[in-house]
């Protein structure tokens, strides 16, 4: 839509120029010197992303299609082409296989749980309160721009069996668990930090979505009798369609991808309970199977490719 | 708003109080610990409060850990990126919105497309380039990738539709060349999308963790997270005091950044959100 508008204005303008009849013209309306600055002002952004992502992408994909180890890292054309090979030997490796299961189990109580989180703090703070507003939303916002490697430190040292969380829980009586020791609290730690992580960025997507929502329409509702309840369910919600979404997405892709939480707090244990699809990558690359760890990783490109996918059919404006 | 009854305002101060205060605990947590001894944690980890707030911890950081490095280094790569950030996602954003030229509408799809790709899939090849340039272990290697992030080029791509054509078909009828144009016209304007681009940079080589973890292999090219990283894994040899007090070092520029400039945190996420 915005390339089609911008369309119109540089034929309207490229009309108005010809009537002025100065420099030559070019099919697609600039002049000479706009395409040479148009490229040249590409160029770092271009050089950076071909070299940094666009290569490194292609490579990836070919480099699981070999049998690369971390020996073949300073000659990376020594390989051997195997086909397949690496792909049925990830799918069919039982440590991969439980990390596709973690990190579904990941996607399934994070991203629920975070948009509730964030949705309900979005809530209160349009609708529900009229001071302090920014700052609530700023408190609720700083988890989220926290350095990851300090929140983990912090939650270590919170978490640990005889630290502050223990200690509060005791002092109301109940028996904190061994947070990092016990396979189940493990994910727990983890399904918390995560949500602790990104619920206010919910929080901030949700309150942009609401802004849209006309007061008068709930102000209505609200003269002819609907409950908040019912104004919640029958009018918020489904004009906030659209973010929802869009936050589904985004939350789903992140949590597809979770790597530092379970790296850092747990080393993806205890007994690979908390081993992401992202952290067994990781780990076969510091083992040295270099195609193995590549084969992983375009699974996850796969699993993400088919959410963006679906994101898109989904979001596609309805004619 | 007549329809918000005083109980129920009440009710939602409570709630907003009680989670925020609990969202917000680890930052209390990590305050105090950061000042706390090594007997302090062995006697009773689970103490709230410092029986005195001591500072040996910091000290212990900066004389004998070389946190200090840690902290240059981290500052270098982020200045960097920044100043890469706003230069080229200016120049960059001005040319996909504001110049007319072939194969312009070809580059931005692309780059939308890769922003899908798992960044695990990305740093092995990433990091075998960077061995074939010659540039393992440098903070040259720690920068290139983030010195020019496809969102930042998102951002300026976005605010540049918004300035209108009329004013640079004006300057170029005057004369003006188009780098003459770029700078003198649009740059001026740009102030307000080029600080949240800046924020954003700056906070995303801040944070970045899993390059410099692969990239950086000494002592002399850690970055602050990547030194706090390789310590907590040596945790029994590294006291919890001087970890807290060195995720403190690594968060305060951050919380104090956040302080002054909250109102571009928030609207760049919500840009960010909104690609």
């Amino acid at each position: 839509m915005v390339v089609a508008s911008t369309r119109t204005i540089v034929t309207a303008e490229a009309g108005s120029r010809r009537l002025r009849g100065d420099g030559p013209r070019r099919r697609h309306g600039g002049t000479r010197a706009e395409a040479v600055t148009g490229w040249l002002f590409l160029v770092p952004f271009l050089a950076v992303f071909l070299v940094f992502t666009a290569v490194p992408a292609l490579l990836a994909v070919g480099a699981s299609l070999t049998d690369m180890t971390a020996r073949d890292i300073r000659d990376p054309l020594a390989v051997n082409f195997v086909g397949l090979d690496s792909f049925v030997k990830v799918l069919t490796n039982s440590a991969f296989q439980s990390s596709v299961v973690n990190t579904i189990v990941f996607v399934g109580l994070c991203v629920p749980l975070s948009m509730a989180l964030g949705l309900a703090l979005a809530l209160m703070l349009n609708n529900g309160i009229r001071r302090l507003r920014s700052v609530f939303r700023a408190a609720a916002y700083v988890p989220v721009i926290t350095n990851i490697v300090a929140a983990a430190v912090i939650w270590q040292y919170a978490f640990s069996i005889a630290g502050p969380v223990n200690t509060s829980l005791a002092s109301v009586g109940v028996d904190g668990p061994n947070w990092f020791g016990d396979p189940g609290w493990a994910v727990t730690t983890v399904v918390m930090m995560g949500v602790w992580r990104t619920a206010g960025t919910a929080m901030i997507l949700f309150l942009a979505g609401l802004q849209s929502i006309p007061e008068e329409v709930l102000e209505a509702a609200a003269t002819d009798g609907a409950s908040a309840g019912r104004r919640l369910w029958s009018i918020i919600l489904p004009l906030l369609r659209p973010t929802t979404l869009l936050v589904t997405v985004l939350m789903t892709v992140m949590f597809l991808n979770i790597f530092e939480e379970p790296y850092l707090l747990t080393k993806g244990g205890p007994l690979g309970s908390t081993r992401s699809m992202a952290l067994w990558v990781y780990e076969q690359f510091g083992f040295g199977n270099v195609s193995a760890s590549m084969a992983g990783s375009v699974v996850l490109l796969v699993l993400v490719g088919i959410v963006a996918v679906v994101q898109f059919r989904m979001l596609r404006p309805k004619h | 708003m007549n329809a918000h009854t005083r109980p129920r305002q009440t009710l939602f101060y409570v709630i907003l109080t009680v989670v925020v205060v609990v969202m917000l605990l680890p930052f209390v947590w990590l305050l105090f610990g950061s000042f706390k001894t090594q007997a302090e944690f062995l006697a009773d980890p689970g103490a709230w409060l410092p029986e005195s707030f001591q500072i040996g911890n910091y000290v212990q950081l900066f004389a004998e850990r070389g946190f200090g490095r840690y902290m240059v280094n981290s500052i270098i790569v982020s200045v960097v990126a920044v100043i890469g950030n706003i230069l080229f996602s200016a120049m960059a954003g001005y040319a996909l919105a504001k110049l007319r030229f072939r194969g312009r509408t070809l580059v931005f799809p692309l780059v939308i497309v890769s922003m899908i790709v798992p960044y695990v899939a990305l740093f092995v090849p990433q990091f075998v380039i960077v061995v074939q340039l010659g540039l393992v272990d440098t903070l040259t290697a720690i920068i290139l990738p983030v010195l020019i992030a496809p969102l930042s080029v998102f951002i300026m791509r976005q605010f540049a539709y918004s300035v209108p054509f009329e004013l640079l078909e004006a300057a170029r009828i005057d004369g003006a060349s188009e780098p003459g144009i770029f700078f003198r016209i649009f740059l001026p304007l740009s102030g307000p999308a080029l600080a949240t681009v800046g924020i954003l940079s700056f906070l995303a080589s801040w944070n970045n963790f899993l390059w410099p973890l692969v990239v950086a292999q000494s002592q002399d090219t850690y970055t602050a997270p990547i030194g706090l990283a390789v310590a907590s894994q040596a945790s029994n040899t590294v006291s919890f005091g001087l970890l807290l007090a060195a995720a403190m070092v690594v968060l305060l520029p951050i919380l104090l950044l956040f302080l002054f400039l909250q109102k571009y945190f928030i609207q760049g996420v919500a840009t960010a959100g909104l690609k």
